[in-house]
């Protein structure tokens, strides 16, 4: 092999330089992520389950926009009432998905919305009532077309 | 400025809870997709909804880059009165679209 020959570089070097240079992996969010979220919200609280159910499709097609409601237990009077609900997942690049604020003026504790889902995950609901307390409920999403998959 | 849908009964009876669509179009770019050219496209969502009554705050959301594109709300409220309900959606620019219904409470 001449000189020449060896400054040409090889597929080899290609392919490990290519690696190399990749860009870095998107930040992704995995369970911890979405347990300190959680813990950023509710602090030393606890969690319980119940009074808010949370559905959403047990298999989804297409992550890009998946169906979702919030209903919660609740009078809704001045004295008892939800003051916000939130939304969380364990595999999305972010753990919040949104958060809504509410009152006595909202009158029932049901939102609904479309969410994005790159990848087959837990769902989490959690509800603060204005007696300071938390309520949560979990699904888990079977996903067959992850969002964010096509370019 | 944005095509919006709203979907909310034009009259109800006092104290009566009546439910209220939202939908709007924007693409909500989550500036985690790339590119043509294999750069990443800048962030640009919907992150703040507020629904007022007659001036009053009645329902807010705060919006993630896992709200789908085109965001659809839907959530309820007490038709107290007549008057006017305000919608407004702000973006990432701080730019806020804002639309408004009448009500005719009995």
């Amino acid at each position: 092999m001449d000189e020449r020959w060896s400054e040409r570089p090889t597929r080899r070097l290609v392919l490990l330089a290519a690696a190399g240079l990749g860009l870095p992996p998107p930040a992704e969010a995995s369970t911890a992520a979405m347990d300190q979220a959680i813990h950023a919200l509710v602090g030393e609280s606890t969690v319980k389950r119940g009074k808010v159910k949370l559905d959403l499709p047990p298999i989804v097609e297409n992550g890009n926009t998946v169906p979702l409601t919030v209903t919660i237990d609740s009078p809704m009077s001045q004295t008892d009432h939800v003051t916000g609900i939130h939304i969380f997942n364990e595999k999305n690049p972010q753990p919040y998905v949104a958060a809504f604020e509410l009152g006595p003026r909202t009158g029932r504790a049901v939102v609904s919305t479309r969410i994005r889902l790159a990848d087959s995950q837990q769902v989490v609901a959690i509800a603060r009532l204005s007696d300071g307390s938390f309520w949560s409920d979990s699904a888990d999403v079977i996903v067959t077309l992850a969002a964010c998959a096509e370019g | 400025m944005a095509r919006v849908l709203i979907n909310l009964p034009a009259e109800a009876k006092r104290g009566e809870i009546i439910e209220i669509k939202t939908l709007i179009a924007h693409p909500m770019e989550t500036g985690y997709r790339l590119g043509p050219t294999g750069v990443t496209i800048p962030r640009d969502i919907i992150n703040r909804f507020v629904c007022t009554y007659n001036g009053e705050e009645v329902f807010r959301a705060e919006l993630f880059p896992a709200i789908a594109a085109n965001p659809f709300i839907a959530f309820f409220t007490v038709a107290t009165e007549s008057g006017e309900i305000a919608f407004s959606w702000t973006d990432d620019h701080g730019e806020t679209q804002t639309e408004v219904r009448q009500i005719t409470v009995e």
